[in-house]
């Protein structure tokens, strides 16, 4: 067999497992979350009871439903302005210098600290500065465990963002230079509008990572399974109540995790979608 | 390029391969190697017998605290030689097993009411202020009946913060199952379980979760394993036990409340004993086992070093390593109890300690 084959045979191989890998979670989930669905049906999705005490036996998904959706969103819109405004920097206004390039590392390094980490300088350092605030009694809550995720999805947001825009085509500029538009004409008028759909992808990864995390959330949401009464009501997040809870779950209630889980993977796998049809309009 | 990609491709492939095959070269000890899981609570207490059991000529026990849950799971399917749990199996739970188990006590734990409020030390709690704060009905440190029971205690104007176990947890079914005895409101609202649908508070994971969040939050209240609040210098509150007596919580308070009769299989919640000397919450904690260990692929010789390590956990000198790491250690009539159980455990219908 030639090189070539060998090749081509090894990557099918590689790419087949990832199907099969995929196939097999959504499969499994399916199975596990059966139960909770044929107990409950619909009304899983939208009831927020959570009662675990055996004999009055309730679940729904509702109450984590929100409490994801609202820290991701939250988180998303803090890390906006951000994430945007680094990146133009790092890529455009200072792009090759000393500076950018000791920015871009900084960014890097963000990406590279475990949620745990982050979960842990939430806690001690940033639940305090909340507290003194006095907008809220213990810095528990939603808005806090939003902030600390905008932070933590900011170096996604941005690495990828200041890549595109590093790629737009000098010739471009260039001649938008040479028509003598200003450096912010430039940016507004040829650099956003042909980077648009790749640092709207960015900010969709974002989000995807925001939907999924766990330890840093779990540390500063409150854990009240219950809908957030506010922004700085605790509250939980899909994620954060599947890991506090498989532990000793037996049951029924696995099920409801399990469904939970597999609602947070049909969401995510959503947002995936919804992505690549902005990115589709915008291309 | 492509010859790189083929040359990576098959290092990686060798890779896993080989990763694969590492697993089977090892083993051939003569030392038997006892796996257990289970409970956290009692998981540093474990760590440290299992460990000077080993030093002194036992076998070597590989305790993983994945949780009372899932030690009794680990124990349905016959992958450890035995588990440990904070609640005891229930009957149905008896009944799901593959075998009969038998339930040997080890130690007593505690589960205090630690707390944070500047400037108080001695807070003294009956179990109506119990119910009022953990289910939200008593919001402020200076309530009336807070006070009423803390005479001349200087009780700041704070909001109550509860902190409540976010995980599933031994902790939370022993704290729950002492106020389902002394409150019917609580019986009736929340009731008895290791996860709850809590009306007020915030969750934190675990006992460390809970203790550092308290630590760090003034007003807040919570329940906790004792050797926690110990080792974190947190405030515990006294409270009132069935006899109207305000107690601290101590080893020899925990102690006491184990000091009654109890039923043959050691299933018993010690929780609000009629002990005056005793402190309210407290639970034995279990290692559980079959009684016939002639199971699977179960050699004698793990079974006979599995029963003598549980053997030697509930001894004198194992209980000993018990109270220095803040646990109670069983009264004469649990260890005597716990001994006649291990005698009754068999191998091919032979006893195992002979």
């Amino acid at each position: 067999m030639s090189g070539d084959r060998v090749t081509k045979v090894l990557l099918f191989i590689s790419s087949l497992t990832i199907l099969l890998l995929s196939a097999g979670i959504v499969i499994s989930l399916f199975g596990g979350a059966l139960p909770a669905f044929r107990e409950f049906g619909f009304r899983f999705i939208i009831s927020s009871a959570w009662n675990p005490t055996a004999g009055s036996e309730e679940y729904g998904a509702m109450s984590f439903i929100a409490g994801t959706v609202i820290t991701s969103i939250l988180a998303l819109i803090i890390c906006i302005p951000m994430a945007f405004s680094t990146s133009l920097f790092i890529a455009e206004y200072y792009n090759g210098t000393r500076t950018s390039g000791i920015l871009r590392s900084l960014v890097d390094l963000l990406a590279g600290i475990p949620s745990i980490v982050y979960g842990f300088w939430g806690f001690y350092a940033l639940r305090p500065l909340m507290v003194a605030t006095g907008l809220t009694d213990q810095g528990f809550g939603v808005f806090t465990a939003s902030l600390v995720l905008a932070i933590m999805i900011v170096p996604y947001a941005t690495s990828l963002s200041a890549e595109i825009i590093s790629m737009v085509p000098a010739e471009l500029k260039e001649a938008a230079y040479s028509l003598g538009a200003t450096r912010r004409e430039v940016i507004f008028s040829v650099v956003i509008p042909s980077a648009r759909s790749g640092i709207i992808a960015s900010f969709i990864l974002a989000l995807g990572r925001a939907l999924g995390e766990t330890m840093a959330v779990t540390m500063l949401i409150g854990n009240a399974n219950v809908i957030p009464k506010g922004l700085f009501a605790p509250g939980n997040t899909m994620a954060s109540v599947i890991a506090n809870q498989f532990g000793e779950a037996s049951g029924l209630k696995m099920s409801a995790l399990i469904a939970i889980g597999l609602l947070l993977f049909l969401i995510t796998a959503l947002v995936n979608y919804l992505g690549k049809l902005i990115i589709k309009r915008f291309a | 390029m492509k010859k790189q990609i083929f040359i990576l491709m098959a290092a990686m492939v060798l890779l896993l391969v080989s990763c694969g095959g590492g697993g089977s070269t090892t083993g051939k000890q003569k030392q038997i190697t006892l796996s257990a899981a289970g409970a956290t609570f009692p998981q540093p207490f474990y760590n440290l017998a299992f460990k000077k059991y080993n030093e002194a000529g036992g076998p070597l026990t590989n305790y993983g605290g994945i949780g009372s849950g899932g030690g009794i799971k680990s124990l349905r399917d016959q992958i450890v030689d035995f588990a440990a749990t904070d609640a005891y199996l229930s009957d149905a739970e008896l009944a799901e097993m593959p075998g009969e188990v038998v339930h040997i006590p080890t130690c007593i734990g505690a589960v205090v009411i630690a707390y944070n409020l500047p400037g108080v030390t001695d807070l003294q709690l009956t179990p109506e202020l119990l119910e009022g704060i953990f289910l939200g009905n008593i919001k402020k440190w200076n309530d009336p009946k807070i006070l009423a029971a803390n005479p001349g205690l200087a009780v700041p104007d704070m909001e109550i913060t509860v902190v409540y176990r976010s995980d599933g947890s031994g902790t939370t079914y022993i704290f729950s199952d002492y106020m389902s005895k002394v409150s019917p409101a609580w019986k009736a609202q929340l009731g008895t379980g290791k996860a709850l649908n809590w009306p007020a508070g915030i969750g934190a994971k675990g006992n460390p979760g809970v203790s550092g969040t308290i630590s760090q939050s003034q007003g807040s209240i919570g329940y906790i394993g004792y050797e926690y609040a110990f080792a974190q210098k947190i405030p515990m509150a006294k409270v009132m036990n069935s006899a109207g007596l305000f107690i601290e919580p101590t080893l020899e308070s925990f102690t006491a409340a184990a000091a009654a009769e109890m039923p043959a299989d050691t299933r018993v919640m010690l929780t609000n004993s009629p002990n005056p000397a005793a402190y309210p919450i407290t639970s034995f904690t279990w290692i559980i086992m079959y009684k016939e260990l002639a199971y699977g692929k179960h050699s004698s010789e793990a079974a006979e070093a599995a029963v003598k390590t549980v053997k030697w956990l509930t001894g004198e000198e194992a209980q000993a390593i018990a109270t220095s790491v803040h646990y109670a250690a069983l009264p004469q009539n649990a260890s005597l109890q716990a001994a006649e159980l291990l005698r009754g455990i068999t191998y091919q219908g032979l006893t195992v300690l002979r």
